[in-house]
């Protein structure tokens, strides 16, 4: 099990961002060569690297880098969320209703409103789950599920199928990056929660490495005993911490509300809170590392969209859509080799003296 | 679950019962006031509920109809449990023990019922095993997570299912395998031989099937495995503490495995008694949603054998009634799901409800085992 595979190569090679940056970094290489050259009968090159499938990997990497963030940052603090799911369809849900009884206001106030929305319910649902996790030292990974089956229930009878939101967010292109070939249009005219997301893979890097905070949040994920020693208050962390998260996930879910689709659909988080939490772990619970899986996973679903689109194959389309999951548990099983999850994950913290 | 894992007798003290009983009760309260909150009417929902049911023989049948998948795919994720793994992967392995089952059932015409039956059941079973087994090979052998694995394992499996009955695409693409070619464009499989189906306890307008006695069979099957027989010592060991069961010289691996596919098995069994005893074909819409409930079935048994019969039954009135209760009250059914997440709630977090009714605790640590400790292999 310990022999060395072309992972443990390439995350030598990557540094301690993990291999998965190296392998988006590739792929946005490839990418850009195949888009500046003229190469109008490769049709399968098009497929694989046309901007609209680097457009569209973009979109789909958003949520998940949003719910594998939401992940660390839970996870770093030693509390599992395995319920991003049901806090990122909560977090939609919100954000929908707040759009539909604001649709009278100007857009722009509506939408912010309705991001706000958003971020505070997916706060909520993080708390609850810290509540669940540390008060009543329920199972993390059931709580996670409860607040799935909560969300999942929740947001269907609540539902009404006769509202409709007007308008969403549309592309702001950045003066003068926009205008660089491939790389501007797909990385500089997006809408905002877009730039939002990929900035807080910087903050929360930043935050975590960084600052006394995120010092003491890793201190409390790994050994709560030594951080409540030094007179870190260790609940307190993970209750603050699992709130950002779930406020994390509901941003996820505005974006697929206010920004991707602009309506509410059941179900419409469709496995993207457990993709992410595939990136977080393949991404070894590093910001930037869940953005390189996040992108790598977002890539699949664009590629199943390219294909199904283009009509290049005549494999049936289940087998395309079955990419993004194939190679979620390639990635957790097969590529990944060993990661090292936070050492006090999952256990419930007692003081000492408080039984 | 500390009160599951110390239960070792077939039919412990009602205290055991108690929890669940009362979590069922806050549950229902609790979605009475949403109700409320949103402008419904708790307490038509309830009578309709009730009605729809336990009304009539034919509220009655539908109970006990629902009851069957939701004792296996209970059984499924509670044997998991009992190993320390947790199987969300129900609805997949429910979806392929169908396909599997369905593909010996529409085939070999002319067998007797009494080796066709059987042989269709155990396709079913195989199936699952299969499926189930791979989320335990790969923890073993590579570590990955098995509530991931299971999770993505489920999509594919539900595609998989839906390819084999594809009725072919618009750019020339192949049908799937099990494609009833009378159909049309519709997808779906022809209708398994008589000579594959689950005979009627009760025919219709009841639509009772034997399924129910395979079920309850499973149920003492599955607790005399793990209480009665060496294997399930090693397995609640391994569920325990799998370090100390890897220094007791227990077979850890061999186990993880073998608890995978055995719940696999479960739940593919499932999946092989709704489509032979009820639907007779199958369909992608058909799928595994039961699976997902078998988690709330199995934790609201307590992980023990007994207790998801009974949960099961409660689940099955639950969803039996559900139709009932929104056609009678115009309650949207989804209600019932939340009453589900809370009742599952209160269960896995028995501190809540022994401080809502005051009662004072069993023994130290009520938190019990986690289920999953972490998301690193064994």
């Amino acid at each position: 099990m310990n022999q060395p595979t072309p992972a443990s190569a390439l995350k030598r090679f990557g540094g301690r961002y993990g291999n998965t940056m190296f392998i988006a970094l590739a792929l946005i290489g490839i990418a850009i060569l195949v888009n500046v050259t003229p190469l109008k009968e490769q049709t399968w090159l098009r497929v694989l690297f046309g901007i609209s499938a680097l457009n569209f990997t973009l979109r789909a990497t958003v949520p998940l880098v949003l719910g594998a963030l939401s992940g660390i940052l839970c996870e770093r603090s030693g509390i599992i969320n395995i319920g991003i799911e049901g806090m990122m369809l909560a977090g939609a849900f919100g954000g929908f209703v707040a759009k539909t009884s604001t649709n009278h206001w100007p857009l722009a106030a509506s939408l912010i409103f309705s991001v706000a929305v958003a971020v505070a319910i997916g706060g909520l649902m993080g708390a609850v789950h810290a509540l669940f996790s540390i008060r009543f030292r329920m199972d993390q990974i059931i709580s996670g599920t409860v607040i799935i089956i909560f969300a999942l229930g929740t947001t269907s009878y609540l539902y009404n199928r006769d509202a409709i939101a007007e308008g969403k967010f549309s592309s702001i292109a950045l003066p003068g990056l926009a205008r660089i070939p491939v790389v501007g249009p797909v990385l500089f005219d997006n809408p905002p929660i877009t730039y939002l997301a990929l900035i807080m893979v910087v903050v929360v890097h930043v935050a975590l490495f960084y600052t006394r905070w995120g010092l003491r949040t890793r201190a409390v994920g790994e050994h709560p005993r030594a951080a409540d020693t030094v007179g870190i208050n260790v609940n307190r962390y993970r209750y603050v911490n699992t709130s950002l998260g779930g406020m994390l996930a509901g941003l996820a879910g505005a974006f697929l509300v206010l920004e991707a689709v602009g309506q509410f659909q059941e179900g419409m988080t469709a496995g993207r809170g457990f993709i992410s939490l595939a990136a977080m772990i393949f991404g070894n619970w590093n910001p930037f590392g869940a953005l390189g899986a996040a992108t790598l996973f977002g890539y699949t679903q664009a590629l199943q969209n390219e294909l199904l689109l283009a009509g290049v194959t005549r494999v049936p389309r289940q087998f395309i859509s079955m990419l993004p999951y194939v190679v979620t548990i390639i990635a957790v099983s097969g590529l990944v080799g060993r990661v090292r999850p936070p050492a006090a994950e999952g256990k419930v913290y007692e003081t000492e003296g408080s039984q | 679950m500390a009160t599951a894992s110390t239960t070792t007798g077939f039919i412990r003290p009602l205290r055991a019962l108690i929890i669940p009983f009362l979590a069922l009760l806050v549950a229902l309260l609790a979605g009475a006031v949403v109700m409320l909150l949103s402008g419904d009417d708790p307490l038509a929902a309830y009578s309709g509920l009730f009605q729809g049911a336990f009304g009539d023989g034919k509220s009655w049948a539908r109970t006990i109809r629902k009851t069957v998948p939701f004792v296996l795919t209970g059984l499924s994720v509670a044997l998991a449990f009992k190993v320390g793994l947790f199987n969300i992967g129900a609805s997949g392995q429910f979806v392929i023990g169908s396909v599997f089952a369905v593909a010996v059932g529409i085939n070999f015409d002319g067998l007797p019922a009494f080796i066709h039956l059987p042989l269709a059941l155990i396709a079913g079973i195989a199936g699952g095993l299969l499926w189930g087994a791979i989320p335990g090979f790969l923890k073993v052998y590579t570590g990955a997570h098995e509530v991931i694995v299971t999770i993505m394992l489920n999509y594919v499996a539900s595609l998989l299912g839906g390819w084999t009955v594809y009725a072919g695409g618009t750019q020339g693409q192949t049908p799937g395998p099990l494609w009833d070619r009378t159909a049309g464009a519709i997808s779906e499989t022809p209708d398994v031989l008589s000579s594959a189906q689950l005979p009627w306890l009760f025919g219709p307008p009841y639509r009772v099937h034997y399924g129910i006695f395979l079920a309850l069979a499973a149920a003492i099957l599955i607790w005399w495995l793990i209480f009665k027989t060496p294997l399930g010592f090693e397995m609640r060991t391994v569920g325990h503490n799998m370090r100390a069961a890897r220094y007791a010289g227990i077979r850890v691996n061999y186990t993880i495995i073998l608890a995978m596919a055995l719940a696999g098995g479960l739940a593919g069994l499932a999946g092989a008694i709704e489509t032979l005893g009820l639907n007779h074909k199958f369909a992608p819409e058909f799928g595994g949603a039961v699976g997902f409930d078998g988690i709330t079935v199995a934790l609201l048994g307590q992980t023990h054998p007994i207790g998801v019969l009974l949960a099961a039954f409660m689940f099955g009135a639950l969803d039996g009634g559900a139709a009932a209760m929104q056609f009678e009250s115009g309650v949207p059914a989804d209600i019932i799901q939340i009453i589900q997440a809370l009742v599952l709630a209160f269960v896995a977090a028995p501190l809540i409800i022994r401080m809502i009714f005051r009662l004072r605790r069993q023994t130290h640590g009520d938190a019990g085992s986690p289920v999953s400790a972490s998301w690193s292999g064994p």
